[in-house]
């Protein structure tokens, strides 16, 4: 009885590869198509008035036009206040939604799925989609930058929030019920507490990204700092443009520290 | 006899949490009631502009469907420019993403740097990439490409940056014990360890490139964008809603066949 030492073999599945090798040759479809169709005036770019531009250009933003510091900060702090009240409406509108959506919270799986769906099909509106349908509904001014911010967010908070609410400790609540509490005891009692301070965090985190979401709404009229790229870009004033970047690169990173803060401190 | 004990029972909360909650309730109240008003947002707004709406709504339906044929190649422009960026962007944010992860780079002040710029470069927003793109560059697909792989790899870098952080070093050591070299480290330890990580983060800044190249479109850099505003420009509402609802079912498409890819590369 010889024993050869045999390794065993590779557990093999057929479904797998296929399945891999189908993406792969659609990926490889769609680059084809891509790069065949793609148009770009190559010569156009690589061209004397490319580098005339570069030269005008660059220079241009090392030396940023300081007189406007005030009117640039004056619509930086709007940008600001925009991102707040978006975000914060979004941080309350998200929440009821966000338990409809919750599986162990709501046992219905068909009001599972409209919630789901509400926050998907809001998510797949970017905000300046957004923007430009409240502008034309309320008109241009920072009111369509705040309900565009607060509508974006939800999308994404809702997801979050709903995750944080699925994965709560049920046992608290069972507890609670087992000792009579009412549904609202329930909520205030079983599953704020649990919840709070993702949320909170989750809240803060998104402001981040409405700060930067709000600072291009202005392009179409929703207030705010962009309304200033878009004066400084049609006038060609690439000192201003300069200015204005110095100052949403300073005034976001001073943010982000602050919530980076926060948020260390609340989980 | 027995009397009702005189003292009340304190709250579960120590006195000092009370106090910082409510302070922080009222902060960010006072803010909110600071910012409502500078915005001209407060609630009642909503409501006095629900009529608006409703206007809104006659003038924006019913969509312009003979609009499609418009849009059709501007759309293909957008995901084309989308596709080429997040590839472009994916090969170049390897190396800087292995720069900025302190597992990999042990020299602390190339770490340094390396965050610093990419913290800088994130501040950004999109739109002033594309202003000042278009600027050098001129109108056209390639400013918006050069704009949008400059705003992934910020966002590329940070994310894969950290995953390579948090891998398993042991492998490695494992591998180079039984006399692999550097490229065999490389492809047998640290590659099947966050290459799923790093497919599904290219398809995310995918999602993302779609979305952002709408905005580039505005300022003249390619895409979608350029089209929507000049419908916006011209007033033009029933073509400018062929265009959102047409854009809501490519994302909708998009994030599907992504989440799809997903499943089938990981």
């Amino acid at each position: 009885m010889d024993h050869k030492p045999t390794l065993p073999l590779k557990p093999k599945s057929t479904l797998q590869t296929w399945k891999r090798i189908c993406t792969i040759m659609i990926l490889l479809l769609i680059y084809l198509w891509t790069f065949s169709d793609i148009q770009i005036k190559w010569e156009k770019i690589f061209s004397e008035q490319t580098i005339a531009n570069f030269n005008r250009i660059i220079p241009k933003f090392f030396q940023p036009a300081v007189e406007e510091t005030s009117t640039i900060l004056e619509k930086m702090l709007e940008t600001i206040f925009i991102a707040y009240t978006g975000s914060l409406a979004a941080a309350i509108i998200a929440v009821p939604i966000a338990f409809l959506c919750a599986t162990n919270i709501v046992r219905n799986k068909f009001l599972n799925q409209i919630g789901m769906w509400i926050l998907g099909a809001v998510r797949a509106f970017p905000e300046i989609v957004l923007a430009i349908i409240f502008v034309a509904a309320v008109g241009p001014n920072p009111f369509a930058g705040v309900l565009a911010i607060a509508i974006g967010s939800t999308g994404m908070l809702g997801k979050l929030y709903a995750e944080v609410i699925e994965s709560i400790d049920m046992h608290v609540i069972e507890a609670l019920e087992a000792s009579g509490a009412n549904k609202l005891q329930l909520l205030f009692y079983g599953i704020i507490p649990q919840v709070l301070p993702e949320f909170l965090s989750y809240a803060i985190y998104r402001f981040e990204i409405d700060v930067r979401a709000s600072s291009v709404l202005g392009v179409v009229g929703a207030g705010g700092i962009g309304t200033l790229i878009t004066f400084a870009y049609m006038n060609r004033n690439w000192e201003e443009v300069g200015m204005i970047l110095l100052v949403i690169i300073i005034s976001v990173t001073i943010i982000d520290q602050i919530s980076s803060i926060i948020r260390k401190r609340l989980v | 006899m027995n009397k009702p004990s005189p003292s009340v029972p304190k709250g579960i909360y120590p006195t000092k949490t009370k106090i910082i909650v409510s302070l922080s309730f009222i902060l960010v109240i006072g803010f909110y009631l600071i910012s409502s008003i500078l915005t001209e947002s407060f609630i009642f707004h909503f409501f006095a502009k629900i009529p608006n709406i409703f206007t809104l709504i006659g003038d924006f339906f019913p969509p312009d469907w003979s609009y499609i044929n418009q849009v059709w190649p501007k759309l293909m422009e957008t995901i084309q420019m989308a596709i080429v960026a997040t590839t472009v962007a994916v090969i170049i944010s390897i190396p800087f993403s292995l720069l900025t992860a302190n597992t990999v780079t042990t020299n602390t002040y190339v770490y340094q740097l390396m965050r610093f710029i990419l913290n800088i470069l994130r501040t950004i927003p999109d739109i002033i990439l594309a202003v000042v793109f278009v600027g050098l560059f001129g109108i056209g697909a390639f400013s918006g490409i050069v704009a949008l792989i400059i705003f992934s790899v910020g966002i590329l870098v940070k994310l894969m940056s950290e995953i390579i952080e948090t891998i398993d070093m042991n492998p490695t050591e494992a591998i180079r014990a039984t006399g692999g070299n550097g490229i065999q480290t490389i492809s047998f330890a640290i590659v099947p360890q966050v290459l799923p990580q790093f497919i599904s983060f290219s398809l995310y800044v995918f999602e993302i490139n779609i979305r952002a190249s709408l905005v580039l479109g505005l300022v003249g850099a390619g895409g979608i964008g350029q089209l929507l505003n000049k419908e916006i420009n011209f007033l033009n509402y029933p073509a400018v809603s062929t265009i959102i609802i047409i854009v809501f079912i490519v994302v909708v498409i998009i994030d599907y066949i992504s989440s799809k890819l997903r499943e089938g590369l990981i």
